[in-house]
């Protein structure tokens, strides 16, 4: 882990990391330990005294049934988006794999959602299921179902799985796609020679191979899902309608936003602190258990 | 293979070609959206093929804006895109090649100690710590400027990680020969370390230019002028949500304007694109 050869002195490296530690504590451990120290106050509706409250936030924040929908709602919502955008990848990885022709083309025509914003990502189906406008709104309603997202809390939270579904797809298809590619042919091919059937050979050898692929992206999405679908939620739904579509980071966002309660934002934000600290433990491990392969 | 694969190979084209479909299908609506005018458009009756207001909604949209709300043209949110994208991709690259260097070349008291300061910040995206970073930014008077887009979001683990896994494959043996050579830290940075990282700067560069390029959070809260909007915040206050204030050609257009350069950098590196992503999560 470490070189042999290195160069002596220290006031060379310290000049090389100052402008990273710098910005570090100026820009992550400063802000974050003033979330922690914020979490910890409340000030009055002015602005002009605040009060060391102990645990007063967090005990106001879980006696409030808002911050379990929330929660409820971030459940749900990465439950949905991670199962489909794993599954639908894995199938077009899959696919993607029997090395067909054009198959890169493929792959190319395949890849290119990761590059579209969150944001825009959400304006594209916003659009496309705008009740008054939207195409696919018109086709829902000829066939006579009731669609509008705007009032009915499910059809929201639907819409804004579907968006997200749709941007993550391409990266959960690139990693499985390597990672098939790594498994051996040969083994495959042994498979195959004793008479395993392509279903067989998929579940019992093929599946299992990667499962190391798979845990990986079980933990990626759930962070995409936590934090990188701030974009497609503001612009689809801005957590509406009555906070039907609400995640855990949406809240801290809409609860802080003109600093109406930022003790309790803080303090939200000090749990999930917490909860994307548990989550890169998680990965670490597993990091670390690919290393001794 | 000893089986027959037509059948399979059929199938395989089949799920493909719907799943490139299902895919491509929104960003072709979007396209032709912004082909029509707007009346085509609110009516809900736009048609599956592009109209002929393509020249006149680009035109508008790129050098006069909207009428409502943001009014700004939008050439001037893609230059402010463009800015910041550039200056996360460049920064994080700097500062992270210079700290990997100093890490993985150096032995100094608290070189440990500054690695793991440096690797914890994976795990505080800037949504958590959103308000606290907001007042920072406040405080030193970086609100409405280009250093408070891209600083705050140039320092995090991911580049330095990538480049210290490089350095650590980069063989002994060659920093022995250039101090044979007489060479110090920094031609064996210029000279050795530099030209062999080219790929890997590459490779960062294309993930960091999208990053930047699709921030949201971030330049919503810190921007308040419309003349300092990035494109990506422009759409979304182009549409208001009385639906028959927006204009619609005109969003959709912007949409597209958004979409393209950080697609077109997928497309046309996918190699490097591809490199820079896998090698980020090892």
């Amino acid at each position: 882990m470490n070189k042999t050869a290195t160069f002596k002195g220290y006031l060379i490296p310290a000049l090389l990391l100052a402008p990273q530690l710098a910005i570090t504590l100026v820009f992550f451990y400063w802000p974050a330990s003033q979330a922690v120290w914020q979490s910890f106050l409340v000030q009055d509706a002015f602005g002009t005294s605040t009060e060391f409250v102990w645990f007063e936030n967090y005990k106001e924040l879980f006696s409030k049934p808002d911050y379990y929908k929330a929660l409820w709602n971030t459940l749900v919502f990465s439950t949905l988006v991670t199962s489909f955008s794993l599954s639908i990848a894995l199938l077009l990885a899959v696919m993607a794999d029997r090395q067909i022709r054009g198959y890169q083309v493929y792959t190319t025509l395949l890849i290119w959602p990761y590059a579209v914003a969150p944001a825009i990502a959400g304006v594209l189906w916003m659009f496309m299921f705008n009740p008054s406008l939207g195409i696919m709104a018109k086709g829902l309603r000829s066939v006579g179902y009731d669609w509008n997202p705007l009032l009915n809390g499910n059809q929201a939270m639907a819409l804004v799985v579907m968006a997200a579904v749709w941007k993550q797809i391409s990266y959960n298809f690139l990693f499985f796609l390597a990672g098939l590619q790594a498994i051996p042919k040969s083994v495959i091919e042994a498979a195959t020679i004793d008479g395993a059937r392509p279903m067989r050979r998929f579940w019992t050898i093929i599946f299992p191979l990667l499962s190391p692929t798979t845990f990986f992206l079980l933990v990626v999405n759930v962070v995409y899902v936590f934090f990188d679908t701030f974009g497609i939620i503001d612009t689809i739904t801005g957590g509406g309608p009555s906070k039907a579509t609400e995640t855990l980071v949406y809240k801290v966002y809409s609860d802080g936003k003109g600093g109406a309660d930022l003790g309790g934002s803080a303090a939200q934000s000090v749990i999930l602190l917490f909860i994307v600290i548990c989550l890169t433990a998680i990965q670490f491990r597993y990091i670390e258990r690919k290393v001794t392969y | 293979m000893v089986e027959n694969r037509t059948f399979g190979d059929r199938l395989a084209y089949l799920i493909l070609t719907i799943g490139v479909l299902i895919l491509a299908f929104p960003v072709y609506l979007t396209f032709v959206a912004s082909t029509w005018d707007a009346a085509t458009i609110i009516n809900g009756q736009m048609p599956l093929y592009p109209g002929p207001f393509f020249a006149e909604n680009y035109y508008r949209t790129l050098f006069i804006g909207t009428a409502g709300t943001t009014r700004e043209p939008v050439i001037n949110m893609m230059i402010n895109s463009f800015v910041m994208a550039m200056a996360i991709a460049l920064g994080k690259i700097f500062i992270s090649v210079l700290s990997a260097y100093a890490v993985v070349y150096y032995r100094f008291p608290f070189r440990m100690a500054a690695f793991w300061l440096i690797f914890l910040t994976l795990m505080l995206p800037v949504e958590v710590r959103i308000f606290p970073t907001f007042k920072v930014v406040a405080d030193i008077g970086f609100l409405d400027t280009y250093q408070g887009l891209a600083v705050p979001l140039i320092a995090s683990a991911t580049g330095t990680l990538l480049f210290r896994q490089f350095f650590m494959t980069i063989p002994d043996e060659l920093l022995e020969a250039s101090k044979i050579d007489g060479a110090g830290p920094f031609r064996f940075f210029k000279d050795t370390v530099l030209p062999l990282s080219m790929t890997t700067v590459a490779a960062l560069f294309v993930i960091q230019f999208i990053y930047g390029w699709n921030q949201y959070l971030w330049p919503l809260l810190i921007t308040t002028k419309d003349s300092m909007q990035t494109i990506v915040i422009g759409i979304k206050k182009m549409i208001v949500t009385a639906d028959a204030l927006t204009e619609w050609q005109l969003a959709m257009t912007t949409a597209v304007l958004a979409m393209l350069p950080p697609v077109a950098v997928v497309i046309l590196m996918q190699r490097l694109f591809v490199k820079g992503l896998v090698d980020q999560e090892k």
